[in-house]
């Protein structure tokens, strides 16, 4: 007996609650990925990030609407396109934003912080405006819905294990990008040499561009796979980006593995520590804990020594 | 040359005595009772933009929690406030009586340890100011000692101030969550919500702003001053002409919460409340936002900013809700695109040169050919 | 009685090591510099020149080894209590305070009030004056000390770099090609203003112009592979067969 529960509850519940966490790791890793690449990569902060998410959602929750309106035959499947979709749209919109603002302040990330929250401010307004201020929610095909039972006690819901594999699909899709395209290497010799890389003929410019819409569009796909466990308002964004901004200073910036790494830690944590406090007790500790690590160990999880 | 005369320049002292006599004379007569509290609230907020100044605009290190002094410092005056609002007599229909009414309603049956020594005025003086400077020195030594800076430093003081505001909200309890400390009536006896009141902090508020200014320019005239500059440029040139760069980051970031914390504890005063919502990540950035506005490097701008901001925030919110968050979306971006040095640049690449201009043909007496402006 | 004594330099570096994700920019260095000497370092680019520099002022914590100067271990001190101990650094790009004078550049580089009381009581008091007025003429920016620092030449830049330094009064300077980017008349003035300096002070450079290298060097280190790979005056490195095949030869 532990508490007030038998031994084999007890165990149930801690993995069901280790599963919640899962599910809140699979969005915190997908918001953090594209994170990661644009702040690792380029060395800027977007703080609109949540803002691609939510348009990936709104993108999504238009899916949804046209197929059960026009297409119900086809609804089953609709999540599919409306993932491209989502992705197109952050991507486009990412570009746009990296040519009409980014591209100005690369050697100026504290002013490009402030520039982009005021891009974000201007979304969520553009999101109320449109959508209105009231949450919405899409649809789940039927498919999606309800859960396996693995023992009388323990049900792992569906929707929450799609999630997961998109995620790890998703995960293993910017790895690939990253460290085995052509496209990956050119951004990686932008990082590491701009001069050097210009001089061999990669267009920098457009590589700059690819890779913050690369880093919105993998927040449209976030967003999109949101929808399937909650529901999506204007300022939904807003709640997760600083999480997200700490999941990868946690991770250590430029480390894809540390970025899931760390992900996968803080949001174990919270779910853990939520089922022994309140929700909002563990979300301070877990934070707190990670504040205090970062001040201990400024360089995140994940660092090697390198030369100043 | 006194002290005082050291510390402006000629034009920086017609500056000083525009903004005095802007708040000490035309306010005061030109605005009815309400208004002069709305506008010493704003004011309370150039308290934070002038920290922000010295911290930001001067040394480099932008906060993204000044939120969290601010509310420091506000909290700690409110707490005073309730205490001396929650008398056995006025809360008699409590189930516990002489506690706050929201300790009550949280079935708390005796006032927290840490409430205690709120009792006394002269304690909550020092505790407006001492908690704030505490909690600003450790994140700045933990933080600064180590190198972090940049938007690191940014990143970690806004995580601390979304905490801070997770951490009020759900200790209800002990906070009064959500709502604040609300219901404030007396200090040491004396009405704050009567005319007279509001009237008196006002100029409490406009006094205190005024001084602070002077301690701001002292600190920015000085050598100090002139390191947060080479700092902010070259921190490795500065470390290697023999200083701890650190203990000088750590200082005036502290002082800055210093400053943030007298605008909380004046808000709290002029608005008879204090709440979460004065904490968070969005009113924290929101300040940054006052000082940009005004102008990252100058003293008297960060009132201006403050002013400008927050009366602009008033009026639109009223009337127009909608376009107010894109105003505030496409300040954000103008001021880092467009006009980096906020009011007071523009005041000074436009304005100056004809008040120059103006002065120079007053004092020879005749127009001549209006020249272009030198670049 | 020891056998060694490492006071009788005023700098004596030994066994230093340090290593960046497994390379060994600097292996086993010792290296040792007399009072009033001119020691040139040079060798090919990655010979680990700067990351030595970077050692003794602390910017770059050592692995193994120790390093004396008068007798006070450096590897020990932070980067500001190196300097007060009389150790001044200049960097290989002019790493000057662009938004400040010349003037201000260096008077925040004159060693006093470098607290934070004691830069915040701090007075421009005719010592002051007098001091960055002699430094100024000294680097040749006398005339220039009201300009802004961002607007000075290239060449200028290294020379107010180098008086900041000098007001410091540091009894070793280390300069990090301090003749990069001049022109021949400016070069001819470096060597000179060096000449001055090495009345009173002690002085390590890093230096690829061979021509200006002969001109100020008493003693030349050539380093390779992080190690000494020869040492001794000019005329006896340039002739030194292993130095030629590393490095002259190109």
């Amino acid at each position: 007996m532990i508490g007030d529960y038998t031994y084999t509850e007890f165990t149930s519940i801690l993995a069901m609650q280790g599963f919640a966490g899962l599910t809140l790791f699979s969005v915190f890793v997908l918001m953090a990925l594209g994170l990661a690449i644009i702040f690792g990569q380029m060395g800027v902060i977007n703080m609109a990030h949540g803002e691609f998410m939510i348009l990936g959602a709104y993108v999504t929750y238009l899916c949804s609407q046209f197929f059960s309106e026009y297409l119900p035959s086809l609804f089953s499947i609709y999540f599919f396109f409306a993932m491209i979709l989502a992705f197109a749209a952050s991507f486009l919109l990412g570009m746009l934003v990296e040519w009409g603002l980014i591209r100005f302040l690369y050697r100026r990330p504290l002013d490009t912080l402030l520039a982009t929250w005021g891009l974000s401010l201007i979304l969520q307004q553009a999101y109320r405006s449109i959508f209105g201020a009231r949450e919405v929610g899409v649809t789940l095909p039927d498919w999606l819905m309800g859960s396996i039972a693995l023992t009388d006690i323990i049900e792992i819901p569906i929707n929450g294990l799609f999630v997961m594999g998109l995620t790890i699909l998703i995960t293993l899709g910017v790895y690939f990008a990253m460290f085995r395209s052509t496209w990956g290497k050119s951004m990686r010799a932008v990082v590491q040499n701009r001069t050097m890389a210009g001089a061999v003929g990669i267009n920098t410019k457009m590589v700059d561009r690819m890779t913050f819409g690369l880093g919105c569009g993998i927040a449209g796909i976030a967003g999109s796979a949101f929808t399937m466990i909650g529901s999506t308002g204007p300022t939904a964004g807003q709640l997760y980006i600083v999480d997200t901004f700490l999941i990868v200073v946690f991770g250590g910036a430029s480390s894809l593995i540390g970025t899931i790494a760390s992900a996968f830690s803080i949001s174990q944590a919270q779910s853990t520590i939520e089922f022994f406090l309140s929700g909002s007790m563990a979300k301070v500790l877990t934070l707190l804990t990670v504040v205090g690590i970062l001040m201990l160990r400024p360089q995140g999880l994940f660092t090697l020594k390198i030369r100043r | 040359m006194s002290p005082a005369l050291f510390l402006f320049r000629k034009r920086e002292w017609i500056s000083f005595a525009i903004l005095a006599f802007i708040l000490v004379v035309v306010f005061p007569t030109l605005f009815d009772n309400f208004r002069l509290n709305l506008i010493g609230k704003y004011l309370t907020y150039s308290f934070v933009a002038l920290g922000l100044v010295l911290c930001w605009g001067y040394g480099g290190i932008l906060s993204l929690g000044q939120g969290i002094f601010f509310g420091l410092g506000g909290y700690c005056m409110a707490m005073f406030l309730k205490l001396e609002a929650s008398t056995p007599e006025a809360t008699a229909i409590q189930s516990t009586p002489g506690i706050p009414d929201f300790m009550d309603w949280n079935q708390l049956t005796s006032l927290p340890f840490w409430w205690q020594p709120f009792h006394s005025f002269t304690f909550t003086l020092f505790a407006t100011i001492a908690v704030p400077v505490a909690l600003a020195f450790i994140i700045s030594v933990a933080m600064f000692k180590r190198r972090v800076g940049g938007v690191y430093f940014a990143i970690i003081t806004q995580a601390i101030a979304a905490i801070l505001t997770i951490l009020i909200i759900g200790q209800q309890g002990y906070t009064g969550g959500v709502n604040g400390i609300t219901d404030l009536r007396t200090l040491l006896g004396w009405d704050i919500r009567s005319d007279n009141a509001r009237y008196v902090f006002y100029f409490i508020c406009v006094a205190l702003l005024l001084a602070s200014l002077l301690l701001a320019q002292f600190v920015r005239v000085s050598k100090f001053g002139r390191l947060l500059i080479a700092m902010r440029d070259k921190e490795d040139r500065v470390r290697f002409s023999g200083y701890d760069v650190a203990n000088f980051k750590i200082f005036i970031f502290c002082l800055s919460a210093a400053l943030s914390a007298i605008g909380g504890a004046m808000f709290t005063l002029q608005v008879g409340f204090m709440s979460p919502s004065f904490v968070g990540i969005v009113p924290s950035i929101e300040m940054v936002i006052f000082c940009a506005v005004g102008g990252r490097l100058s003293i008297f701008g960060a009132v201006y900013g403050a002013l400008l901001v927050n009366a602009a925030k008033t009026s639109l919110s009223e009337t127009f809700p909608e376009l107010w968050l894109f105003a505030m979306g496409g300040l954000f971006i103008a001021v880092v695109m467009v006009f980096p040095e906020g009011v007071a640049g523009l005041f000074r690449q436009h304005v100056e040169p004809l008040i120059t201009r103006g002065i120079s043909l007053v004092r020879i007496g005749k127009v001549r050919k209006p020249r272009p402006t030198a670049e | 009685m020891d056998v060694a004594q490492p006071k009788d330099f005023l700098l004596s570096i030994e066994g230093l090591s340090v290593s960046f994700d497994g390379f060994k920019a600097v292996n086993d260095l010792s290296l040792y510099v007399e009072e009033n000497e001119i020691r040139v370092i040079i060798g090919p680019n990655g010979a680990g020149k700067t990351t030595v520099l970077d050692l003794i002022c602390g910017r770059t914590r050592a692995s193994e080894g120790s390093i004396r100067f008068r007798g006070t271990e450096l590897t020990k001190l932070r980067e500001h209590e190196i300097v007060h101990a009389g150790v001044g650094r200049k960097f290989q790009n002019p790493s000057i305070y662009e938004d400040l004078t010349v003037f201000e550049n260096l008077e925040l580089s004159f060693p006093r009030g470098r607290s934070v009381l004691g830069a915040l009581a701090f007075r421009r008091d005719a010592e002051v004056i007098n001091r960055v007025e002699e430094i100024a003429e000294m680097i040749f920016l006398k005339d220039h000390l009201e300009t802004d620092a961002a607007i000075l030449s290239h060449g200028q830049k290294q020379w107010l770099e180098i008086g900041m330094l000098l007001i410091q009064s540091p009894e070793l300077l280390m300069l990090d090609e301090p003749v990069a980017g001049m022109s021949v008349s400016e070069r001819i003035k470096t060597a000179e203003l060096l000449n001055t300096i090495i009345q009173k002070h002690s002085v390590i450079v890093i230096e690829h112009d061979m021509k200006f290298v002969e001109d100020i060097a008493h003693r030349v280190t050539v380093l390779h592979q992080g190690q000494v790979l020869s040492e001794g005056s000019m005329e006896r490195v340039k002739n030194d067969p292993k130095v030629v095949e590393v490095y002259l030869g190109h």
